[in-house]
């Protein structure tokens, strides 16, 4: 473990190596293309800032941050604009209704888990994209990699309350996207239930 | 439950599980919820459905890298 003190090039180096795999798969979830590049970016600030890490055992959290910063700053160079979703476009969706409804796997005892687990890493990511910035960000870094909802509101600039509404439409979003993923890529078909 | 609140429909504690499961309600929306939960068995199952999803949402972890991918990321570290 790299000690606090020992804050030369090398003692970074060993820290950040790693931590590659939980930045990459971050970035990966936050965008299409270009997660390398969001790495590097964030690696290159994050060197630069080296001396204010307090402590290594939060080297993770601390990576994430400026990774997620480097993402906020891109998307606002990138100047789109996401409107809102009308809460009543997502509102009415419930996946867990749905599988009761149409019962896609009618030899499962364990439907609701099973259907999830028919879900391989790629194919969250690919539901994950289908989502707008706006409501992927807040729910990758909450439930994917368990950022306090306040954390979140300071890391993405917004109120608290916008990122609990982004969750909550991005959650019923997920949902929906989850639903028709499987469906059109035919995912139960394949018997891919794992 | 205190006498003068409401019970609330399937759509509103279907809408606060999250932040239910996120302890992020009030005490007396907590409540609220609980009182729903301790007669619906729909919304028990969409309770326990959000469990799951949760559950399911975190052990997206992270993979090892692809080699090459690896072998570039490391290769940048390596001319900091």
């Amino acid at each position: 473990m790299v000690e606090v003190q020992d804050r030369t090039k090398e003692s970074f180096q060993q820290l950040a190596t790693a931590e590659l795999p939980a930045l990459y798969w971050l970035a990966r979830r936050l965008v299409r293309d270009g997660a390398e590049d969001l790495v590097q970016e964030a690696l290159l600030r994050a060197y630069r800032s080296y001396g204010t890490l307090r402590q290594d055992t939060a080297a993770g959290p601390w990576l994430k941050t400026i990774l997620v910063n480097v993402f906020r700053d891109q998307l606002r160079r990138q100047d789109r604009t996401v409107e809102e979703l009308p809460v009543d476009q997502v509102e009415d969706f419930s996946l867990y209704q749905t599988l009761v409804e149409q019962d896609p796997l009618p030899y499962s005892d364990t439907l609701h888990h099973d259907y999830l687990q028919a879900f391989g890493n790629e194919d969250v990511r690919e539901v994950l994209l289908r989502l707008p910035e706006l409501y992927r960000a807040p729910l990758v870094l909450r439930y994917m990699d368990g950022f306090a909802t306040k954390e979140i509101a300071r890391l993405l600039d917004v109120p608290l309350g916008t990122v609990l509404a982004r969750l909550h439409r991005g959650r019923r979003r997920f949902e929906q996207e989850l639903w028709a993923y499987a469906q059109e890529t035919g995912l139960l078909l394949k018997g891919a239930v794992r | 439950m205190t006498e003068h609140q409401a019970v609330i429909p399937c759509s509103e504690a279907v809408r606060q599980l999250w932040d239910y499961l996120d302890q992020a309600v009030s005490p007396e929306e907590q409540e609220q919820v609980e009182q729903h939960l301790s007669f619906c068995r729909t919304c028990c199952g969409e309770l326990e459905f959000a469990k799951e999803l949760r559950g399911f949402l975190a052990s997206q972890g992270a993979e090892e890298l692809p080699p090459h991918v690896k072998a570039r990321l490391e290769r940048f570290v390596d001319d900091l």
